[in-house]
């Protein structure tokens, strides 16, 4: 269902080029649990955007679901990422001064479905990621970042997508959180979701069924792995 | 769909509270001033063209002094060249006039019972009545034999009166006290409703001989006001009264001439001259404002680019189509300028109110000030608030997050 065919995607900041990525081609099928690893700079964000369909590659095809994305107009785009992706992004990115419950159903707004069930689907995400229901009506910006995590995974929740793509989601945990939200993602490929995440640590890597291993915008490895459940 | 509109507006501007009050801040400012000063300025002009008006239609008015320079006469009642004697040879020698009363007017301070105001005194005869248009209300104004010998009568004005005698009061058969001089009064004129800055209502008329004799203590005037008898005579009469006058005294060339003419249409123009220059003065200030409210409003809007352009990228990164983001950024510009184009024009509206109060004129709120203000500032706030977001909603979500 995601199919990567030699994407290259090179970024230009005045007289500096920086290639990030070198012609990357992989396939995911559906319901796959895949870690990319490699080192800081490696272009796994910049991988994880186009996958994401966030962003466009500088050159290469990039199909989802059949559909070439680059080709998709802007509102084709945001139809995708609404309704087959679910992304937790590196840096949280929620909405400042506002409450947990309103980030998580940002996505659903327009849709057309009542409050109450917004509100209600909202607050499934939002236990299913681990979030304490105390904390639903608290500003984002009063959250640890443990909990921003945990709402960001709630809000990539809400729309029920195919894929779930997560950019370093242990990146800022303790291991006792990591371990909650690893359990989360597990639980939700076991539901039948494609999931994606990004890491650099490991143990975290671990737990998935397959490892692409990235560097200097290339894959260097991708393996099947059989998931170590115990280590985290 | 129009229901998550107007909450996401709605919650996004209570959720910043300063951005959005300080928006409408500057609106607010820029229009009330705008509405408030143009007001005044509009007020200030129809007040005195009013008061020019209810002086009468016929009426012209030899002053001494030079001639009038840029229809502004120079110095006008301040040299000593007009006397009774030229008002005598207009009444006998120049045809087609209703009216002639000479006049010396000086201020001074008038006592009765006790009270005491500062007002003006006009000396003159019975002809002032018709040619400028006042009429007596109670008792009778002084006539021929009063102005003969001299004799030492007043009639009064109604805020004179109130002044000096209270409300209610008849001051007729009283005495007032000028220059302490004392003075009987016998009548008092009819309102004429004038304000500000030309109360015909504050006034204290005494006969022409008895104030070159008890006051200014000469035989000049101050001035000596005409009525023709009929507006298509006005022409004529001015120019032989001016001929006359040259004659009388000995000049042969008219721009020497050591008086000068004015009839009510030179009156008003040169006075909307005057408040024309006052009124594009406020203007001014009031354009200040409104540029001033602008800059804040576009400063504001200009200083939320980088939190908003990122806020975009991410509601499109969950999927909002483009369309629902501008809608939602041009509703919200479009709220914040109405609420406070709203305010802005209550509050100038009644600031208007508030002036008029204080300075006694009627201040008129415009519609094309009303508009022009909120034009400006609507267009201000809506362009600065609009255009960044539309700008936003045409980025990738990745260049709209990464946006600093
Ligand atoms: N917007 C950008 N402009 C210029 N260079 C960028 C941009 N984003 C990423 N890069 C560069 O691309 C390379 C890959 O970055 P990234 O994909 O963020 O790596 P990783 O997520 O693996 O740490 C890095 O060298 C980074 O500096
Ligand atoms: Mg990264």
């Amino acid at each position: 269902m995601i199919e990567c065919r030699n994407l290259i995607k090179t970024y230009i900041s005045g007289d500096v080029r920086t290639d990030a990525l070198k012609g990357v081609s992989f396939k995911i099928n559906k319901g796959e649990f895949v870690s990319i690893i490699g080192p800081s700079g490696s272009g796994k964000s910049t991988l994880m955007h186009i996958l994401g369909a966030l962003d466009n590659p500088t050159s290469g095809e990039y199909f989802l679901d059949g559909h070439e994305v680059s080709k998709l107009d802007d509102d084709e785009l945001s139809d995708l990422r609404r309704n087959k992706i679910g992304f937790v992004f590196q840096a949280f990115n929620l909405l400042p001064r506002t409450t947990v419950l309103r980030n998580v159903m940002l996505p659903l707004l327009y849709s057309g479905m009542t409050m109450e069930e917004r509100n209600k689907r909202a607050k499934e995400c939002l236990r299913y990621a681990g979030m304490e229901e105390s904390k639903f009506m608290n500003l984002s910006n009063q959250l640890s970042g443990g909990q921003m995590q945990r709402v960001a995974i709630a809000r990539s929740l809400i729309n029920n997508p195919s894929i779930i793509l997560a950019d370093e989601p242990t990146g800022n945990l303790d291991t006792k959180t990591s371990k909650i939200i690893m359990d989360a993602f597990r639980e939700l490929n076991r539901k039948g979701h494609t999931i994606i995440l990004i890491t650099h640590e490991m143990d975290v890597a671990d737990c998935a069924n397959r490892i692409i291993q990235i560097r200097d915008g290339l894959v260097e490895r991708d393996a099947p792995n059989k998931p170590n459940d115990h280590v985290i | 769909m129009i229901g998550d509109l107007f909450k996401e507006t709605v919650w996004s501007l209570a959720g910043n509270k300063v951005r959005s009050g300080l928006t409408i801040l500057g609106i607010v400012i820029g229009i009330a001033s705008v509405i408030a000063l143009v007001a005044v300025g509009q007020g200030a002009q129809n007040s005195i063209a009013k008061n020019i008006e209810s002086i009468g239609s016929n009426l012209i008015i030899i002053s001494p002094g030079s001639q009038r320079v840029g229809g502004i006469s120079q110095g006008g009642g301040s040299s000593e060249t007009l006397t009774t004697d030229d008002a005598d040879a207009i009444k006998s020698e120049i045809a087609n006039i209703s009216a002639v009363a000479p006049s010396v007017s000086k201020r001074y301070q008038v006592t009765a019972k006790g009270n005491n105001t500062n007002t003006q005194i006009i000396g003159t005869n019975a002809d002032y009545l018709a040619a400028r248009n006042v009429a007596i209300g109670s008792g009778s104004f002084f006539g021929d034999s009063q102005l003969k010998s001299s004799a030492k009568v007043a009639v009064i004005g109604p805020t004179t009166s109130e002044d000096l005698f209270g409300t209610d009061a008849d001051p007729v058969g009283q005495t007032i006290r000028i220059n302490n001089i004392d003075f009987k009064v016998i009548g008092v004129t009819v309102a004429k409703g004038g304000s500000g800055f030309n109360n015909q209502d504050d006034i204290v008329y005494v006969p022409l001989l008895t104030a070159q004799h008890y006051l200014s203590g000469n035989s000049y005037v101050n001035n000596i006001s005409v009525a023709a008898a009929d507006q298509q005579y006005m022409t004529t009469v001015q120019s032989q009264i001016t001929e006359l006058l040259l004659r009388r005294h000995k000049i042969s060339d008219s721009t020497q001439a050591d008086f000068s003419l004015m009839n009510q249409n030179d009156i008003i123009a040169t006075a909307s001259s005057i408040t024309g220059t006052f009124t594009m003065l406020l203007s001014s200030i009031a354009g200040i404002s409104l540029l001033v409210g602008g800059i804040g409003i576009m400063n504001m809007m200009l200083t939320t680019v980088t939190e908003r352009t990122r806020e975009i990228g991410l509601r499109k990164a969950v999927g909002i189509r483009k369309i629902y983001i501008n809608l939602q950024f041009l509703t919200e510009a479009v709220i914040l300028t109405f609420l406070g184009g709203g305010i802005g024009i209550i509050l100038g509206w009644l600031a208007s109110l508030v002036i008029s109060k204080l300075i006694s004129l009627t201040a008129q709120v415009s519609l094309s000030s009303v508009l022009l203000a909120f034009g400006v500032s609507a267009g201000v706030g809506i362009i600065f608030g609009f255009y960044p977001a539309r700008r936003a909603a045409n980025l990738s979500p990745i260049e709209a997050l990464r946006y600093e």
